[in-house]
């Protein structure tokens, strides 16, 4: 079944991948691509802690989850890949162009974002990155649950 | 405890779970002030990273985090390894914060230990 999720979330794997995606989407694997926690092993052993012991977590680098994703796209399993930012999605779109679709599902607060929903708050440089996303043909929405709506990317940058 | 300065407790927790034990513990045992709440809602990295600091201060503390795993608790690692004198439980339950208040008189890991033994007594299936 693949991929069934390609999500921004600055907290990468937490209560509401795991579960509130996680359960009705049935996945049994996680590909976190960034290449931070990709290079710690304290920040991989600590992601492996908050899901169950089956299901299996993948940490990639952009370059290797380039490389492994017609793999994962076809993995008779359903998962779910994270990535922790805009930027790290737009290169991992520019890595691999087979990536169509990307959900915006929490970016928080920092300096030089501003709030664009309750749960998404971007740079001006971040929006526009999202938008040129949404005009290279990916399909870029902001949902944090499966129970509320889709926003697609003109609305919220 | 080393240096005598009171052993703080640090409830980070999703959404008003943390604010809520801080007050069952209150009105249970009449103590105020031996523990923080610190909730993750509306937080990234930075943004909880700050709660934190500022909850817990420059004594020592245990933190006390509601799930095995997520931002509540990555956050709290990270911090715990920056950070002398800190500990981490995760589980976090009522019972376990009665424990700790009556018992801060140790280091952090001491009391950390402690409180996850409470806590885990008081799981239990009841009968009928």
């Amino acid at each position: 079944m693949s991929l069934a999720l390609y999500r921004i979330d600055d907290r990468l794997i937490h209560g509401q991948v795991v579960v509130g995606w996680g359960q009705p989407l049935h996945i049994t694997f996680i590909v976190l691509v960034d290449d931070e926690v990709r290079s710690s092993d304290w920040e991989q052993d600590l992601y492996r802690m908050g899901v169950p012991p089956d299901m299996e977590v993948i940490f990639a680098s952009v370059e290797e989850a380039a490389r492994q994703m017609a793999s994962w796209q076809t993995d008779p399993r359903v998962g779910i890949l994270l990535v922790g930012d805009v930027n790290t999605a737009v290169s991992l779109v520019e890595h691999a162009p087979q990536v169509r679709t990307f959900n915006v599902g929490g970016v928080h607060h920092r300096a030089g974002r501003t709030e664009r929903l309750r749960f998404v708050y971007l740079t001006d440089d971040e929006a526009a990155k999202l938008r040129q996303l949404a005009a290279r043909g990916v399909e870029v929405t902001a949902q944090d649950v499966p129970t509320a709506p889709a926003i697609p990317v003109g609305d919220f940058t | 405890m080393s240096d005598g300065s009171p052993l703080r407790g640090v409830i980070v927790s999703h959404a008003a779970v943390a604010q809520a034990l801080v007050s069952a513990v209150s009105v249970i045992t009449g103590i105020d002030g031996a523990l923080t709440p610190v909730s993750n809602e509306g937080c990234g990295t930075d943004a909880l990273a700050e709660r934190l600091n500022k909850a817990v201060g420059s004594g020592p503390a245990v933190l006390f985090v509601d799930l095995p795993g997520g931002s509540c608790l990555t956050s709290s690692v990270r911090y715990a390894k920056q950070h002398a004198d800190i500990a981490v439980v995760t589980g976090v339950n009522l019972a376990m914060l009665l424990d700790f208040v009556f018992h801060r008189d140790v280091a952090p890991a001491e009391a950390a230990r402690r409180a996850a033994e409470a806590g885990g007594k008081a799981i239990r299936v009841t009968a009928a």
